[in-house]
Parts: C-alpha cells; structure tokens; sequence
C-alpha cells in the first residue's frame, strides 16, 4: 500500500463517508473497545462520569442540532429536559413502564414541545429567539414547582432502576452499557442526520435563512423540524438523566443548566457532532478537576482550606465561555482538526 | 381602591424595571448586543455603594458618584477586555460572552459577598409619603423622577448630540460607521461605561428597596421581559414596557396568587413577554430590521 499523503475523493459517496479512512475506521474500533472495557479497567467513580457525559452528550447533541447546526438560539433546553425526564419518570414510576417505552416516549413529548415552541418562534430571530427560549424555560420551571399534583412541586418525582427484561441495572457499571448504547445511536443518528439533506438544509438556514428559501429550503418545515430535534434530543436525555439519578428535582432544570448546555457547545464546538461529544464530557469532568487543584492549593496554602464549594466551578465555567469565545471560536473541535492535519502533514506545514 | 393601590405600586416598581431596561437599550443601541451581564453589574454597584457608606464611612451623597464611576470604570474595562475582542464576530457570540461574564461576575461575588442578606443604609425618609390615600415610598418617587429625568436625557443626546448620533450608525453598521469616521472604539467603550453608569443607579435604588444580597443579579432577568415589551432599541420603549410589567405583574400577584398559588407574580412577566413576541417580533416599539441577502 502506498504511502497515504492526502484523501483524494472520486465521489459525492466517499465525501460523506463517515469514516473514509482505513485509519479512521481503525481508529474507531480501538474507541469502541476501550469503551468497551472501561468498566473493568477504571474504578466505579470514572464509570459514574462517563455515564453524566453519556447523558450530557445526547443533551449537547440536541442543542447543537438546533443553534449549532441550525442556528436559532434557545436559552430553553433544560426544559425540554425536563419535560423528558418528569414524562418517563411519569411513566416509568408511576405506571410501571419499561426503559423501551419511557425514553421514546419522554423524547417524543419533549418533541411536541419542541413543536409548540418552534412554530410561534418562526418569526422570531437573534436574540429576540433567545429571549422567547428563555421565557418558555421561566414558564416550564414555575410549572414544575407549582403542579404538584403532577410533578410533586419541590419534593421531586423518582424514577426506578431500568430493568431489561428481569434484569435490573442497579450499579453504575451496569447502566453504563445501557447508556453508553444510548448514546452511540444518537451520535450515529445525528451523525447521518447532519451528512443529508435534512442536515445540509438545516446548515443553509443557519447561514443565510432568506437565502436558503430562495434556494427552495422551505423555512417553517426545517426550523420546526431542529426544534422537534433538539428538544427529541433533551427529552431522551432527561429520560436517561432521571434513570441514573433516581430523583429528578426542578432545581436540575434551571435557567443556568441551560447556559451549561450552551457552554457545552461552545466549548466543543458550534455545528460539529464531535464537538459537542468533547463539550459534554469536558463540561462534566472539568469540576472534578477543579476539586483536585483545590485540593492541592490548599495543600500549599492552609488558609484556603474548606474554601471550595460549587461556587467555583460556576465561576470556571463562566470564564471558559468567555476565554473559548474570545480565544478558540471554534473550541475543542477546532483545535481536534488542526492538530489532526498537524500530524498527517507533518513534516510540513500544509 | 385595592385596584388603585396594586396600580399604584406597579408604576412604582414598574419604574426600577424602566430604570434596568434602559441599561440594556443603551448598549443594544450602541453595540447590537444585548449583556446578560447588567444584573451582575447593578448586584457588584450596590455592594460597592454598601462597602463604601457602611465600610469607609463615606456620605451617602459623595459614595453615589464614586459608585458610579466605579460603575463606569468597570463598564470601560469590560469592553476593553471582554468585548473589544469580539469586534466583528457574530452577535450570538458577543452574547454568549456577556452570559460567561454574567455566571463569572456571579458566583465571585457569592464568593467574596457570601449569600447572606445585608441591609443598606437608607438614605431616604423612611416613613411612606401618603397622597390622596395612596402610600407610596420615597425611594419609589424617587427612582421615577431619575427615570424621567434619564429618559429625557438620552432622548436628547441620541437626537442631536454628534456622540449619540455615532452610537446609532455603529450599532446600525458597524462597517459603514467606520467608513464614515466614526471612532467605533471609542463609542463602544463610552457606550458600555454608560450602560453601566446606569446600572450602578438602578442598584443603589434596588439595594434601597429589596434586600442586598447577591440574588439581587436576577432582577436584570426580571427586567427582560420590560425591555423585549418595548422593543430593544427604543428608550422610551424601555420606559412604557418597564411600567407596563410592572403593573401586569403586580395585578397578577394581587388576583391571581390566590387562585393558582405562590409565585404568578415572577412568571407572569416571561408569559406576557412570550405572547408578545408571537404578536409582534420585534416588541411594540422596536423597528422590523429590513434584511438583505
């Protein structure tokens, strides 16, 4: 085989394969079985992040598809999180409903949501858009707290362990296949749904909305359309998150859960599905190390000792937004690609 | 008379809202940008005032120019760190920054504030004015009678003064303002020092009115419906949405409260705002941007 220099197309096929590459898709499988053997090579606390990303990513994935790819801002995504989460525990713990059902089914009324929010906010653009996500998540919130005959206001719903058929996942090791299986569909699914025609329409909106509709791209079908994606997206996410948790609470659904969803994909990467992967676990996994570096200072320093708590790792996230937005618009995915073309290239610069 | 009374104290509130919306006008007439950081900004400009009546011993009538011009320092600084590096990136960018400063600004405050409730030192009478069987607070009067002086003034300076009219072409076009010679440095840096100046009024009536503490950075969120109602680059928009909102809410809170329980009067705001919005996009005195492809 000849030595690879550069991916030469012959076809519309192989540009949208995928994975192109022989490498790419070797790659691919060294991934997949490390993720494979995780959970007997790490300890239960490493299982037990990668479960949150796992739930974070399909979340990130969602918002992505709607402001990434599609560009309209929502401010909102938390709830259609929770309409997720409280439909399959809902479903899930008051009528005794399998995960096969529950998670669809969360998915699917987070869509209808999604539906209901997207059509009157067809009008809408920029920030006036955001504004109106915002106020749909205010709304959603207020009625999580206060039909308690539904959602049992402050006191939360909970939600039983998954069970497959008699087998019930009740340790972190053992849900995590079930989300890690989860999660690799909606990758995959929102990996083919960005390469076709749906995807490239979404992009054409997102770039230039009136002149994607001279082009023939009709607006309301595909601005509906990422919006009944997206929140399907959340909604399976809540769905997930209220089978990992066990407890679901208003206060998992607020305001600022939405911006870190946001911060997800910024960070990662607006418009890239590997981006979003990249946010979701960087945003889940930088608090832990937030914990470690306060842990060593106070080492250092006695007087900061005890000084840690949440506090801190808002404030992180707050200046990560602002220094990825002014620093690497582009965030993770960016830096992925150019250290990639870095090295196939090498030793020359391009 | 119940009526009368919940009008009453809407307008009342209504006008601090009016005060925090035009805040965000300004910079969204001078830059196109909304900053989600404003409530961060009147939180840090009340403690601020706080720190230097209670702290330092200063006189209420010196510690309010020395806020303020904290206030505009803090302004400056934040678009010559924050925003001036954003220059010419997409608005959904510029933004996203002002949410980090907000969450940023936020949490170190709860950091070097703590959460618990501080009360400022009210320089206004306390005992309420009573006109025509109507109670209302001097603080109250007053935040009305700065609004409406505020209104006038910008009024003014965005008609005729040659600053003003330099806010609008750059937040019109930024390229275009340029191309006319319009220093779009300086207007950007003088915009959000303003806005904060603004901010920094707003919080010292806030603090006088509603506890301090650090919470007090969610009015900003409380205002938005306000500045969305008017229309985001009208100041007098910002003046008629911030007192309409403040007597919905309030109506809301006084008959509505009873029936559904507890809290209609935080959410009505958001439910009106969403409303509007599907009526008319661009809020009821905001101009339909005309776009060309």
């Amino acid at each position: 085989m000849a030595l690879r220099s550069k991916t030469f197309h012959e076809s519309y096929h192989e540009d949208i394969k995928i994975l192109g590459t022989m490498w790419s898709k070797a790659w691919m499988g060294l991934f997949v079985l490390a993720m494979l053997i995780l959970p007997y090579a790490s300890d239960t606390y490493i299982v037990y992040l990668v479960n949150l990303s796992c739930i974070a990513t399909v979340a990130a994935l969602g918002l992505n598809l709607l402001t990434g790819f599609t560009g309209q801002i929502s401010l909102g995504h938390a709830a259609f999180l929770a309409i997720g989460s409280y439909t399959a525990a809902l479903l899930g713990d008051g009528l005794d409903m399998p995960f096969w059902i529950t998670l669809p089914a969360g998915g699917v009324v987070a869509a209808l949501a999604g539906v209901l929010v997207g059509i009157p906010c067809l009008r809408l653009k920029g920030l006036y858009l955001a504004m109106a996500t915002m106020s749909f998540g205010v709304m959603v919130e207020y009625i999580l707290v206060t039909w308690k005959g539904l959602t049992g206001g402050e006191r939360g719903m909970y939600m039983p362990e998954v069970d497959i058929f008699g087998y019930i996942l009740d340790t972190d090791e053992k849900v995590y296949y079930f989300l890690v299986a989860i999660t690799a569909i909606m990758v995959i699914a929102a990996k083919n749904i960005v390469r076709t025609r749906v995807g490239r329409a979404f992009i054409a909106v997102r770039d230039r909305d009136i002149a994607a509709e001279v082009m023939g791209v009709n607006l309301t079908l595909y601005k509906v359309m990422a919006f009944a994606l997206g929140a399907f997206y959340a909604g399976v996410a809540g769905g997930m998150y209220a089978y990992v948790m066990g407890h679901i609470h208003p206060e998992h659904f607020t305001l600022l859960s939405s911006v870190e969803y946001l911060a997800m994909i910024i960070v990662g990467g607006l418009g890239s599905i590997l981006g979003s992967i990249f946010g979701a676990v960087f945003i889940v996994v930088i608090p832990e190390f937030i914990k470690l570096f306060a842990q060593a200072v106070e080492r250092v320093v006695p007087a900061m000792a005890g000084k840690y708590d949440e506090e801190w790792n808002i404030a992180v996230f707050g200046l990560l937004i602002m220094l990825f937005l002014i620093f690497e618009p582009g965030g993770f995915n960016a830096i992925w690609q150019r250290l990639k073309t870095g090295f196939k290239n090498w030793p020359f610069t391009y | 008379m119940y009526l009368l009374e919940l009008l009453v104290s809407g307008i009342a509130v209504g006008s601090l809202y009016a005060l925090i919306a035009m805040g965000f006008v300004l910079i969204y007439k001078g830059t196109g940008v909304i900053n989600f950081a404003q409530g961060e900004v009147i939180m840090v400009a009340a403690f601020v005032a706080y720190y230097l009546v209670t702290g330092f011993g200063v006189p209420f009538w010196l510690a309010v120019p020395l806020t303020l011009i904290a206030a505009a320092l803090l302004g400056a600084g934040t678009e010559r760190l924050v925003i001036r590096p954003m220059l010419g990136e997409p608005v959904f960018s510029v933004v996203m920054v002002t949410i980090g400063l907000s969450i940023f600004l936020r949490s170190m405050s709860g950091i070097v504030f703590g959460h618990h409730n501080y009360i400022f030192p009210n320089p206004f009478p306390t005992e309420p004015m009573h006109i025509g069987g109507i109670v209302l607070s001097h603080t109250h009067l007053w935040s009305m009678i700065i609004s409406a002086a505020l209104m006038t003034a910008f009024a003014v300076f965005f008609k005729f003064a040659r600053l003003g009219l330099g806010m609008r072409a750059t937040a019109n076009d930024q390229d275009t303002a340029t191309l006319m010679g319009v220093n779009i440095k300086r207007v950007f840096a003088l915009t959000w020092g303003i806005s904060f100046v603004i901010a920094g009024v707003a919080g010292i009536f806030l603090a006088n009115v509603m506890v301090l503490n650090v919470g007090l950075a969610f009015i900003a969120i409380a205002a938005f419906p306000a500045v969305i109602l008017g229309g985001l680059e009208s100041i007098p928009g910002a003046i008629i949405g911030g007192i309409a909102i403040g007597i919905i809410e309030n109506l809301a809170g006084g008959y509505l409260d009873q029936i559904v329980g507890g809290g209609v009067k935080d959410v009505t705001p958001f439910a009106v705002l969403f409303l509007v919005l599907m009526i008319r996009p661009y809020g009821l005195f905001g101009t339909k941007e005309v776009e060309r492809v």
